[in-house]
């Protein structure tokens, strides 16, 4: 805390390095010296946790491309060979359909951290619209992803989900007869799938950089919502954040690995251990976990047109959040309304989850609905007008303030938001 | 927020968002819940009992193998490790008694001949129709995959439970509970000819004919030649047909378990430290800056 110092080269290459190709202070300012809220949760470790499953799922992702054949008589056997012949192929692909699940659970809880603290208002708008952007990106990789083994599920959840593009007027069919590379699901599908399952990671990566740079410029949010005023707000990168990151990526790495080497097909389909067979629709086709809401919203509105419409703006609202909510106070911890509200928004994506596992009939219908109309109340109805009525609670001054009490001598009495 | 509903916020949330996982619970007729058996390869530290896979082997060899393929399995993988445990002669005795199909040979034939340790399972039919018109229209599926391709509805909460309780078993479960399976239909119930009554089965009426009944396979080393005995062996070696890397994949899972706890543990104390001067600022000594 005492002071952030610049980067001072400590060896003659990076000397030399330094005035040619300044890599060694752009780290050293970024990931060092680069001053972080002292009052960070745990909550925040997950934007490490992402980025780490970011790199697992590229290094499994580009060792089981080494071994995998994208055509529809081969991938399903393809894949079973990486499991049986190929040293270490079980795990290989344990850990990155695993992984996958992982990711999403990540994004979700970072996404949901964001949406708690108000990390989406000014200054970090252009922030909070990359991280959106990731998320559809991590959306079509994932879901192509599940494409690849040419399972049962990969097949039908391909026919279903391409399907939707046939609800836009006019030119529907046309797209979907495009994106298919056909006139049904095939084998240039399959090719398509595969090639851009392995770019879109990439783009993903590039993303992931512009977020953290924007991350930078703006600073980090904290659990009170207020800016970090003086040096006595904020710590150093490294070791402070570097290493809380670290602690949290062991246990999330704990309970991953739970699912690779014990429940390796728990988060699965049994159907995908069934190769895809065209003329053999499945009873009921589900797609991955982690689509659940946002499919259970699809299919709670009658028209398909309508239904698709709300599916994309479930998903795009979010980048509008930052001018749907008017209000000035960032965290929830000072809105008591929103706080509740927020909370049942997500019980409400939770309770969607379920009912998108469930067949479509009877009082799940309703209470798919219900859930739908108050997800987009949340946004379109509640945000904006929180903000004109809400009473918030004081803020503190600093972040110091919050984290030692008014009078800070009193030091350890105002642990509250430690961890 | 105070910890308390920290913790319990987690809790939820975790818990929900791996319970939302999967498992579409189908409303189709519904057939009853398959017993849970005691499986030898359950749990953290379950391995395959080489005798059992031997013994389901045999079943598979003389029953299963007159009309379900095994496409994926090679006959060295019978002497692979963590498998039913046949020494590689053994496992090359086995494959020359099989006749696989080869070619084309010099003058352009297909032909016959005995198989070797290098071969996959041959099929009993050379492709789906055949099997369709000699079976009265039923496709008997590949068994390879066979174990993980199929399990039952467990509904809620039993899916959340199942993830802590490591229960993977729902395919052996669910093929021992159809080879026990064939009743009398209930009243009520026409079963059409060429399909048999099988409360286990979605929907009721399985194609297969009942393929197994007590005595029908010798076993050499005293165990119970039952039907529910020959329900859990064979069930037992179709687990290992679709996941033969389970013993590598749970010893390896414990080694990893504890690097990982103890590099957890050492990361906690690592940050402890780190942070104490920020947290307890009183108890340091004055900084110089």
């Amino acid at each position: 805390m005492s002071g952030h110092p610049t980067y001072q080269p400590q060896s003659a290459f990076m000397r030399w390095l330094e005035r040619r190709l300044p890599i060694g202070s752009l780290i050293y300012s970024s990931f060092v010296a680069y001053p972080t809220p002292r009052n960070l949760n745990y909550w925040w470790t997950f934007g490490g946790i992402l980025t780490f499953m970011l790199l697992v799922q590229m290094i499994t992702g580009i060792v089981l491309a080494m071994h995998y054949t994208p055509n529809v008589n081969l991938a399903f056997d393809s894949v079973e060979g990486i499991m049986r012949d190929v040293n270490y192929g079980w795990l290989l692909r344990y850990i990155h359909a695993n992984g996958a699940s992982f990711f999403f659970v990540a994004v979700y809880i970072h996404i949901a951290r964001g949406m708690y603290y108000g990390s989406y208002k000014e200054p970090r708008e252009v922030l909070w619209i990359l991280g959106v952007i990731l998320f559809l990106l991590m959306v079509a990789t994932g879901f192509m992803g599940y494409v690849l083994p040419w399972g049962q599920m990969s097949f039908w959840a391909a026919t279903v989900i391409t399907n939707l593009f046939s609800a836009i007027p006019l030119v529907g069919h046309g797209i979907v007869t495009w994106l298919w590379g056909g006139f049904a699901v095939g084998n240039p599908t399959l090719n398509r799938f595969y090639s851009l399952h392995y770019l879109l990671p990439f783009v993903i990566a590039g993303v992931v950089m512009l977020h953290i740079w924007a991350l930078h410029v703006a600073g980090q949010n904290n659990p009170t919502g207020v800016e970090p005023k003086s040096e006595k707000d904020t710590v150093a990168f490294t070791p402070y954040a570097t290493v809380k990151d670290a602690f949290f990526v062991a246990l999330f790495c704990i309970v991953f690995a739970w699912f690779i080497f014990y429940i390796p097909n728990y988060l699965g389909h049994s159907d995908n251990y069934i190769p895809a067979n065209p003329s053999q629709t499945p009873t009921h086709i589900v797609p991955e976990w982690y689509y659940l809401p946002f499919y259970a919203i699809l299919r709670a509105i009658p028209s398909k047109l309508l239904g698709v419409t709300a599916l994309a703006t479930s998903i795009i609202v979010l980048a509008f959040m930052p001018w749907l909510d008017t209000s000035a106070v960032r965290s929830a911890n000072y809105r008591p309304l929103y706080r509740q509200f927020l909370l049942i928004y997500f019980a409400a994506v939770i309770g969607l989850g379920y009912l998108g596992s469930q067949e479509p009939v009877g009082g799940y219908v309703i209470a798919a609905r219900l859930l739908t109309a108050y997800y987009f109340a949340f946004f379109f109805i509640i945000l904006p007008l929180l903000g004109l009525f809400e009473k918030t609670k004081p803020l503190p001054n600093s972040i110091s303030e919050a984290v030692l009490g008014k009078d800070v001598s009193a030091g350890a009495s105002g642990k509250a938001y430690k961890g | 927020m105070s910890r308390h509903s920290k913790i319990i916020t987690a809790t939820v949330l975790a818990v929900v968002l791996f319970g939302t996982a999967s498992l579409s619970a189908s409303a189709q007729e519904a057939a009853a819940t398959p017993p849970k058996q005691k499986w030898s390869f359950a749990g953290p530290f379950g391995q395959y009992d080489p005798q059992q896979l031997q013994r389901g082997f045999k079943i598979y060899r003389e029953v299963c193998s007159t009309c379900h393929s095994l496409k994926l399995l090679s006959f060295r993988n019978l002497a692979d490790p963590g498998g039913p445990g046949f020494t590689e002669a053994q496992a090359a005795a086995i494959a020359a008694t099989f006749q696989v199909p080869d070619g084309p040979n010099d003058q352009g034939q297909m032909f016959q001949r005995a198989g070797k340790i290098s071969d996959y399972f041959p099929s009993p039919f050379p492709n789906d129709q055949a099997a369709r018109a000699a079976l009265g229209g039923g496709l008997p599926p590949d068994m390879s995959t066979l174990a993980k391709a199929r399990t039952y509805e467990e509904g809620f909460p039993g899916f959340i439970v199942d993830a802590f309780t490591m229960y993977q078993e729902q395919g052996p479960d669910y093929i021992h509970a159809i080879i026990n399976g064939y009743t009398a239909a209930p009243a009520g119930v026409t079963v059409t000819p060429g399909t048999y009554y099988n409360k286990y089965f979605p929907g009721g009426a399985i194609k297969m004919p009942p393929p197994l009944r007590d005595g029908q396979v010798q076993y050499t080393d005293g165990t119970p030649q039952t039907l529910d005995q020959y329900g859990r062996d064979v069930a037992a070696f179709l687990m290992w047909a679709s996941e033969p890397k389970l013993d590598q994949r749970k010893q390896l899972g414990f080694q990893v378990m504890i690097f990982l706890i103890v590099f957890a543990g050492l990361l906690y104390f690592t940050k402890k430290k780190v942070w104490h001067a920020v947290e307890y600022p009183e108890a340091e000594q004055p900084r110089a800056s």
